[in-house]
């Protein structure tokens, strides 16, 4: 694929992206990640079969709901979600890291483990490589966000402890999350 | 696809009556839908023998059992059509002797199996010595046999060093029944599945559990070489690789390293396991040296590098990498230079495993939201998927490079029940697909080399 082609999808595929939101209609979600930019994943998007209504639930294929998601101090969520084989933090995300953040700066004595988790829909070792990226992502944002690193540890799981028992891709998407989780 | 597969390998199963063994051959490298009819006499032992093994083992008929052992490694193989001891007209202990071949023809049976057993005393301690003769039922005569004495305990794999005997003199290949498949025994809900080393011989016998299921434990390999095995073990809530002796349970942490160690395998020669470091996100492919202790680490790329495997000559190395954007397979030199990417069908790949053959990469493909077990050739070319399902991964090759066996999972209902996973093995020409019984869910298989003796 040439550059002038990629550009002119990259284009449509926003386009389309935008509609798709506009209207609010049936999201669905790909289960085959094929690309690793979000502008080709709305692509995909448009392009997979129509599962469930999931509005509420999931943008893209990156859960926003809340019923999995507990707290690492009152008010403080102590996860967040990804996106099918992404590391990258949404708006979402990094709100409630910014959070986590905040409240770790006042309690300057606890550490944390920061847990990474992939859905089932990949290869057990990829899996764990894929969780330790995202756990990562998360600890990175901590640290930039003023919470030294020898207060957070990381441990990944992979797809071996997920939340949700569901062959969905509402339940995988409740299971590709980091969690972070008091250690002492 | 899978129509290209059927036509590449629909041709009938060749027999051929060669002129220095005037003996039926099997040709298996091709697909197989015409099975050789044969005859597993039961094995014959005298009264006295029969008491002393009843005695030891508490087997009524130790002969018939072995006899068992045998017709069912090769019935599994779907090479052979293992003929009802009903329809037998001869009894055991003649047929030992002398079978009367026309008995034998007459029931369509090409090849016969005998064998006797008798116990022994040998310093004061019991010992059963088994004999076995193979005969050619055409050809009218003994072709192969041999008499083997061990502790009556042993006797299983008595069975299965027989079958690897006429396994190797039917097809002209190497057996693989005297061997074991390690894997992960699994139980209790998806959510909190509780997860245990177990190792079992091929045929599903002689279950053992290793660890007791305190801590997670993943992808057990073996040591081709001996009875070692490497596994991922997330003792103290620390996910690292482990040495595991079979024989005396002993465990040891491999090498010190800062992060996540995973994905272990062994080199062929058995001296070095390689494996995944994951840190601060990045995970490499390091090899460490078990006599040296040197470690040494082998891929530099920001992007995630897992699953490696050796070719069997110990040269390269085949991985996974997403380093193109996602998940594809890649082969090496074994000290890291050379990196190419092989695998550019569509769909993602991941682990890939070098057969002990050395021709092929077996492989798990992910497309279309099915997951694929297949295998190419060492450049990347004559992709062959040999069986698709809602999820399946992790191939491991039999020591022969006649058969894959890998784990699947069942996709739940809409309350997120009904999840199981289960070993299955599948011939390398795509036919004869099986379910591995084991006693628990399990996942994660490894087979053995020959155990030798």
């Amino acid at each position: 694929m040439n550059l002038s082609k990629i550009l002119k999808n990259a284009f449509l595929v926003v386009i389309i992206g935008l509609i798709v939101t506009a209207c609010a209609t049936k999201k669905s979600v790909k289960t085959t990640p094929t690309e690793s930019t979000t502008t080709t994943k709305a692509a995909e998007t448009q392009k997979a079969d129509p599962i469930e209504k999931l509005d509420a639930l999931m943008q893209g294929d990156v859960y926003i709901g809340t019923d999995t998601v507990g707290e690492l101090a009152s008010g403080v969520p102590d996860r967040v979600f990804f996106a099918t084989n992404e590391t990258i933090l949404t708006t979402a995300s990094r709100e409630t890291l910014r959070k986590q953040a905040a409240w770790l700066r006042q309690n300057s004595d606890v550490t944390v483990v920061v847990e990474g988790h992939a859905d089932e829909r990949g290869t057990r070792e990829y899996n764990l490589a894929l969780g330790e990226r995202r756990a990562n992502a998360a600890k990175d944002y901590l640290m930039t966000y003023g919470v030294s690193s020898d207060r957070i540890k990381v441990l990944s799981y992979g797809k071996e402890r997920p939340v949700d028992s569901g062959s969905n891709p509402l339940s995988w998407s409740k299971n590709r999350r980091s969690v972070t989780v008091k250690a002492n | 696809m899978r129509k290209k597969i059927l036509l590449l390998f629909v041709f009938c199963l060749i027999l051929k009556s060669s002129i220095s063994y005037s003996l039926v051959e099997i040709d298996i490298t091709r697909g197989n839908l015409d099975p050789l009819p044969i005859s597993v006499s039961p094995f014959f032992a005298d009264e006295t023998s029969k008491e002393k093994i009843k005695k030891n083992l508490n087997i009524d008929n130790l002969g018939q059992e072995i006899s068992k052992v045998i017709e069912n490694n090769l019935r599994k193989t779907g090479l052979f059509d293992t003929l009802d001891n009903e329809s037998f007209l001869q009894q055991p202990d003649i047929a030992h002797l002398k079978p009367r071949f026309e008995d034998w023809a007459l029931i369509k049976s090409q090849v016969l199996i005998t064998g006797k057993v008798t116990s022994k005393i040998i310093n004061e301690k019991d010992y059963i010595r088994i004999e076995f003769k193979l005969w050619d039922v055409l050809g009218a005569k003994m072709v192969d046999g041999f008499s083997l004495t061990t502790v009556p305990t042993n006797w299983r794999r008595v069975g299965h060093k027989i079958s690897d005997k006429v396994y190797e003199r039917l097809t002209g290949e190497r057996g693989y029944f005297d061997t074991r498949i390690i894997y992960v025994a699994e139980e209790g809900p998806k959510t909190q599945r509780v997860k245990k080393l177990a190792i079992m011989d091929q045929d599903g016998f002689n279950t053992k559990y290793l660890t007791l299921g305190n801590e997670l434990v993943l992808t057990p390999r073996f040591n081709p070489t001996n009875q070692m095995v490497t596994y991922l073990s997330y003792f103290r809530n620390m996910p690292r690789v482990y040495l595991l002796n079979i024989e005396t349970g002993k465990q040891e942490v491999v090498g010190d390293f800062p992060g996540m160690t995973f994905a272990p395998r062994f080199s062929p020669d058995g001296k070095k396991i390689i494996m995944s470091l994951a840190k601060d996100g990045n995970s490499e492919i390091w090899v460490r040296n078990l006599e040296t202790n040197i470690q040494e680490k082998l891929t530099d790329h920001p992007s995630i590098d897992t699953s490696p495997s050796y070719s069997p000559d110990g040269k390269y190395i085949t991985f996974n990498s997403d380093r193109s954007g996602y998940q594809q397979i890649y082969v090496m030199r074994s000290d890291g230079s050379k990196v190419k990417r092989i695998s550019f069908g569509k769909g993602i790949y991941g682990t890939p495993v070098w057969s002990p053959r050395g021709d092929l990469i077996a492989f798990t493909k992910l497309h279309k939201g099915k997951f694929f077990i297949g295998v190419m050739r060492t450049d990347g070319s004559g992709e062959r998927l040999l069986t698709e399902n809602f999820y399946q991964e992790a191939p491991s090759w039999s020591p022969n490079g006649r058969i894959i066996i890998f784990y699947r999972e069942t996709k739940t209902d809409d309350k997120g029940q009904g999840f199981s996973a289960k070993l299955w093995s599948i011939d390398l020409t795509g036919y004869n697909e099986r379910l591995v019984k084991t006693e628990t869910d399990a996942s994660d298989p490894s087979w053995s080399s020959l155990l030798g003796n």
